[in-house]
């Protein structure tokens, strides 16, 4: 272990692979060459409900550089089962299979690639296919399908269902002082990551090396094998680079699937790069509709919490997300009945996004919770403090940490909410209402198995290698960082390889999960490095480290020492002067007896100040401070990027994101970048970000939590909450556009 | 020499460009948009392609000097002009300013729209309009990034350009 | 898109003759339209006309104190031109409140007229549009139609000009020169743009084969008495709900003169000249400005999710003549709006 003052963790540190991205080197799927490559373009349904009756490829085959259109008549064979097709994140029900058949069951579902010597050759005759179909009437309206809402049969695998009520919800509430019941929507949000989803499919006799924009390199290597039925040893998935995802790469796109089955029917090599209309197809959040339904006493406590969810789904699988639980584990309350149900649409399945679920959930939750405090005239942050859970009831287990009372106390200092005068529109500039709204957030923190090798040169040198990805949320630095800080190296000593099938055992990334579990990989693969060289340091410098045990020693610039005496140290250099490499594996999983009794989360609070013009309803967010409470930060640097771009993003969710569906024929009107906004840089003013202290001996060895999804959760509240403040107008109706404001 | 990129002479336009100060000489089809020239044609994959529509400015690329989205530009129509792509800031190992401040203050995420910004903000300096941060930020709306890195960006150009103007306060 | 063949020609005449001779052909000038239409398969032009060899890039004052600029000139240059800049703030604001740095630095002014409407089912190929194939019906009147016009429809469109510096230019009396077969003429600014009626495929007035040269912006005396206020969906590279180029003149406490365009809200730039003479010699109030404002957005329709600009347009309305009255115009950077 590294002395606290060179300790490499929580030191901000640029990323190590920035150069790459600054000056274009890194590459991303559709970017790698290969010989005689072949573009495939993808052609799609214009309908969300019906049969493909012809398709006429007549014209598109007198394109030049055209060599193939592959529809569902000339399907090759793959494999039957369902389980072939499921990934490691595919909800119950039949994964779709392109071009599988004539039927269709969603707008953009894809129906011919046409392949081609040139990208141009091939985009062009896709736009001369010529399809003929008998439509169907789709229903996309999940206020009108929630009629026959049902709680889904089969659970989605690592999604918790709704935990059982405890107590009579129903009665507390009829019998409380103090109550509050809303309805809340929010619309379908599509992830829109930059980079197109791509699949470059390179052909080797029979060998496939796919670069793939995936958060999982191995998910989307098992798919391959499955769906084609190859050998493991066959096929090889890169995705060193992601140009983000969000959680759109959690399961493999269709645009893999159909690379590779051109390539492997034309014996050659083949890239499919989605268009942007195409990514409003794969992946997106589901429409959902909540109520909640909170009763307390004239104090502010908490008796009854109840909150029902409706989500859309496809016909073919029940996608799941945890979207109420949140509300048992936010509060006390004795009473809680929390209730979950899809309802089938005529769309693509639904794919986690960003804090799936809780952005969801804690957004009507914590907007009614502001509900509350305007009910009940009780601050909202001491109403929250007065509601605060010290266990997770619902699983009977105890946090591993949990220092929201933190991110409550210096997010509401740093932001200055001891300011707020509670009566809404009572704060002014000019044509400009001030509103100050506040919300809390709360995010799973999980470790899932995890494997990395280090190897450490004789030249002090060294190298991880895992099959993790980096999607933009800093993995190659943190991975780093562990090493260098658990054998005293720098940084720059370190290369990371990841985003590679062939190396150790990883999960999707996802969840926010990598940091801790490739990192604590990374970090048992150091030990026992440490191990060996102490061992060495043991048979070569005799008496200095006799009797000495790991823990005894320091590892810092490039030396081991004994702690007790920092002056003496030898150099790892001098200890490997065979020559001779030292390669460990490290494997991590979840402490099996820590979850016996804890749970691990991520908690933050999030203050809001927006502007409102008091005729014209434009909004701006001018300053959000969110305070999180994440255990250890490893990189302050990317740890804050991380939490400034789910700031972004849940400015987003608030005030701009909707798929506008047209209902009469279940197409998505707005599938591109000026009609669905993302915020744009000037919708973003100040944001500051505070960590808390937090230490946290329970969740694993390094004490670290995931922050890539805390960020976004209850920033949509927090806005809405501060609108409120601001007009006396409470908006519930995601996204909070100035139709909304000004009716 | 002339390269053929995908143009036969009998079909294509024959045009001259200037790539990072190297001079081309290329074959092209007149819908060869810029963008695609530079990533299929020429391995130049540093400029990005993220919505081929104008609507992102991921292919933000310098045109004589001049950010323009060389997604709607046709290549034919640039015969004879200089183009400036992430490819070519860097002065050898020593990189630009701007690409500098980017890495120091973490303006990227996942990379992807980080040449199309970099491009954007030199040509934004370059264009001299943009004094404070409320204007900086309404003269970078053309690149999305969706990885929210908006604050960092935002601080990497006041600093290459407080560097810039060395000697001058920045605001 | 469409495979396509490629001139590029010397003169005005040359251009004219060529896209007279040829009904499938198309000039190109910035590209950032019509290349975005092609790529969606909108617009199958089969031979592309690239015009600018053709010199129309000037941008000058002429002796009767009119602004000329260049058809050819871009909007970027026109936006930060010091004539602009110093003499008509209104068009330079308007201009950089729409696109991105990188749109205006190739956009062209010609082609900021000639912009198509935004309407999601005029960009989508597989949707029904009378202005993309006529007699298909309209996708938007019973559709998705947030974006869409409260003014001067049809039922045969509902689309909106998308345009920030066409508003500009109608408040401002700009003339449009256009060259053709016939030669050389004059269209002045509300007659150059239509209103959709049982023709909504025709955008303007352009005869074919013609060609903009020039748009000539008449002196003004309005100082600082203008602005150009945008309201959308996000703070930036948005396309407008509403829009209002605003510009008046003071005579102590009334209005000697007053100009409105609202953008946003119609087939073309809304500029009612009659409405405007009525109010002339009324008190620089704000109860003028609310009368105003419901005269200028008399007869408006909502079509379900475009109805908030019923609302909306009215008090935007209000809000420019406001800010043009106290001298305060509105800045595309600094987005409080005052």
């Amino acid at each position: 272990m590294a002395s606290a003052s060179s300790s490499k963790l929580g030191q901000p540190t640029r990323r190590i692979d920035g150069r790459l991205k600054v000056t274009g080197a890194a590459k991303y799927a559709a970017e790698y060459p290969a010989e005689n490559l072949l573009h495939g373009y993808v052609v799609v349904s214009t309908i969300a409900v019906g049969r493909i009756v012809s398709i006429d490829t007549r014209d598109a085959r007198t394109v030049p550089g055209v060599l193939e259109i592959i529809t569902h008549n000339s399907y090759p064979g793959m494999s039957w089962w369902d389980r072939d097709w499921q990934d490691e994140t595919a909800p119950p029900g039949h994964p779709f299979r392109p071009l599988h058949s004539d039927r269709i069951l969603f707008d953009g579902q894809p129906i011919a690639l046409v392949v081609a010597e040139s990208f141009e050759a091939a985009r062009d005759a896709a736009a001369l296919v010529h399809v003929l179909y008998e439509v169907g009437e789709p229903n996309t309206d999940l206020r009108a399908a929630s009629d026959a809402a049902y709680v889904p049969k089969q659970k989605r695998q690592g999604i918790q269902p709704p935990p059982k009520p405890r107590g009579d919800a129903e009665a507390a509430f009829a019998a409380a002082a103090m109550k509050v019941e809303a309805e809340y929507t929010q619309p379908s949000e599509h992830h829109n990551p930059i980079e197109l989803f791509a699949t470059t499919c390179v052909y080797d006799d029979g060998k496939l090396t796919i670069y793939d924009k995936t958060q999982g390199s191995q998910n989307s290597q098992a798919y391959v094998c499955g769906v084609f039925d190859l050998k493991p040893e066959n096929v090889r998935v890169l995705n060193p680079f992601v140009g983000g995802a969000f959680g759109s790469g959690l399961r493999p796109r269709y645009q893999l699937f159909l690379a590779v089955m051109a390539s492997l029917k034309l014996k050659r090599s083949v890239r499919v790069e989605v268009s942007r209309r195409e990514m409003f197809y794969l992946s997106y959040r589901p429409i959902t509709e909540q109520t909640v339904a909170l009763g307390a006493d004239p104090s502010g406590k908490l008796h009854s919490i109840q909150h029902d969810a409706v989500q859309g789904t496809s016909r073919f699988e029940d996608y799941q997300e945890t979207v109420v639980n949140w509300s048992g584990l936010a509060y006390q309350a004795d009473n809680t009945a929390l209730t979950y149900e899809l309802a089938q649409l005529d769309t693509d399945t639904p794919g986690d996004m960003r804090a799936p679920g809780a952005a969801t959930g804690v957004f009507a939750l914590e907007t009614a919770m502001d509900e509350l405090a305007v009910t009940t005239g009780v601050d909202p942050v001491e109403l929250r403090k007065l509601n605060y859970t010290y266990r997770d009831e619902d699983n009977d287990k105890d946090f591993t940490s949990k220092a929201l009372h933190a991110c409550y106390r210096e997010g509401a200092e740093r932001f200055g909410w001891s300011e707020r005068n509670p009566e809404p529109g009572s704060m002014r500039d000019g044509h400009q209402r001030i509103g100050y709204g506040m919300a809390g957030g709360f995010w799973e923190a999980q470790v899932v198995p995890a494997e990395a090798t280090v190897r450490l040169n004789a030249d002090g040198t060294a190298e991880i290698k895992a099959a993790a990805t980096d999607i933009g949320t800093g993995t190659y630095t943190a991975l780093a960082l562990v090493a260098a800080d658990e054998l005293g190296l720098s940084v720059e000593a370190i290369d990371v390889e990841i985003g590679d099938s062939d190396l150790p055992t990883n999960s999707v990334q996802g969840g926010s999960r990598m940091a801790a579990s490739a990192g604590t990989a990374v970090l048992l693969a150091c030990r026992a490095i440490k191990e060996r060289l102490l061992k060495q340091a043991q048979k070569t410098k005799g008496n200095m480290f006799a009797q000495a045990a790991l823990e005894d020693t320091i590892f810092e610039n490039g030396s081991i020492a004994l702690k007790g005496d920092p002056g003496q140290s030898v150099a790892l250099t001098e200890l490997m002067s065979d020559g001779k490499a030292i390669e460990e594996g490290g494997k991590a999983s979840p402490d099996k007896k820590v979850a016996q009794n804890y749970l691990g989360y991520t908690h933050s609070a999030v203050f809001v100040e927006v502007r409102v013009d008091d005729d014209l309803g434009m909004v701006r967010v001018v300053r959000v401070v969110s305070a999180i409470a994440a255990g250890r930060i490893m990189n302050p640097k990317a740890a804050r990027s991380q939490i400034l771009g789910g700031v972004v993003m849940g400015i987003g969710m608030a005030l701009h994101e909707e798929g506008f569906f047209d209902h009469r024929t279940g197409r998505i009107m707005n599938h591109n970048l000026a009609e669905y906004h993302v915020p744009a840089n000037a919708d973003i003013e100040d944001i500051e970000v505070i960590f808390v202290d937090e230490k946290d001996d329970l969740i694993n060895p390094m004490g670290v939590k995931g922050l890539g999804e805390i960020g976004i959760v209850g920033v949509a509240a927090a806005v809405g909450n501060a609108i409120y403040h601001a007009t006396g107008k409470r908006l519930r109706d995601l996204p909070f556009t100035i139709d909304k404001i000004i009716a | 020499m002339t390269e053929h990129t995908g143009a036969s002479s009998s079909e294509g336009h024959a045009i001259t460009l200037a790539i990072n100060g190297i001079e081309r000489q290329l074959q092209v089809h007149p819908w060869t948009t810029l963008l695609d020239l530079l990533r299929e044609d020429l391995a130049l994959t540093g400029t990005k392609k993220g919505c081929d529509h104008g609507q992102c400015g991921a292919c933000t690329v310098l045109i004589d000097g001049v950010r323009i989205n060389s997604c709607l530009t046709l290549a034919v129509m640039k015969d004879g002009a200089e183009i400036t792509t992430v490819e070519g800031l860097a002065t050898g190992t020593d990189l630009h300013p701007v690409q500098e401040a980017f890495i120091e203050h973490d303006a990227f995420q996942c990379g992807y729209c980080t040449p199309g910004q970099i491009c954007s903000a030199v040509g934004l300096i370059k264009e001299g309009h943009a004094h404070n941060r409320e204007e900086i930020r309404e003269l970078m709306s053309g690149n999305i990034c969706r990885c929210g890195a908006y604050t960092n960006i935002v601080d990497a150009i006041e600093d290459a350009m407080a560097q810039q103007n060395a000697g001058v306060p920045a605001q | 898109m469409m495979r396509f063949s490629y001139q590029k020609p010397a003169s005005v005449s040359e251009a004219a003759g060529l896209l007279a001779a040829d009904p499938s052909a198309q000039i190109i000038a910035g590209g950032t339209n019509i290349v975005d239409l092609m790529k969606y398969d909108v617009t199958r032009p089969g031979t592309i006309i690239d015009i600018n060899a053709l010199e129309l890039t000037g941008i000058a004052v002429n002796t009767e104190g009119s602004l000329v600029l260049g058809a050819l000139a871009t909007n970027a240059e026109t936006a930060y031109h010091p004539d602009v800049v110093n003499g008509w703030p209104l068009l330079s604001s308007a201009i950089l409140a729409g696109a991105s740095a990188q749109l205006r630095n190739a956009a062209t002014n010609g082609g900021n007229l000639l912009q198509r409407t935004r309407c999601y089912y005029f960009y989508d190929p597989s949707t029904p549009c009378n202005k993309r194939r006529p007699g298909s019906g309209c996708g938007a009147l019973e559709g998705v139609n947030r974006i869409h016009a409260i003014l001067g429809e049809s039922e045969n469109c509902i689309a909106v000009h998308p345009s920030d510096m066409c508003i500009a230019l109608a408040a401002l009396d700009a003339v449009v020169t256009v060259e053709g077969p016939s030669g050389k003429r004059e269209i002045a600014f509300e007659d150059f743009h239509r209103l959709p009626g049982d023709i909504p495929e025709a955008d303007n007035n352009l005869q074919r084969g013609e060609i903009i040269t020039a748009i000539t912006v008449p002196t003004n005396d309005f100082g600082q008495h203008h602005t150009y206020l945008k309201l959308r969906d996000r703070q930036s590279y948005a396309f407008a709900l509403v829009s209002v180029a605003a510009a008046v003149k003071l005579d102590g406490d009334t209005l000697s003169e007053i100009r409105v365009a609202v953008g946003g809200v119609a087939h073309k730039p809304w500029r009612r000249k009659d409405v405007e003479a009525e109010f002339v010699g009324r008190p620089a109030t704000r109860a003028t400005f609310e009368a105003f404002a419901q005269a200028l957005t008399a007869g408006a329709t909502g079509h379900g999710q475009n109805d908030f600009k019923l609302e909306l347009a009215p008090r935007a309305i209000v809000r420019a003549l406001e800010q043009a009255a106290a001298g305060t115009p509105q800045s595309q950077t600094h987005k409080v709006i005052v």
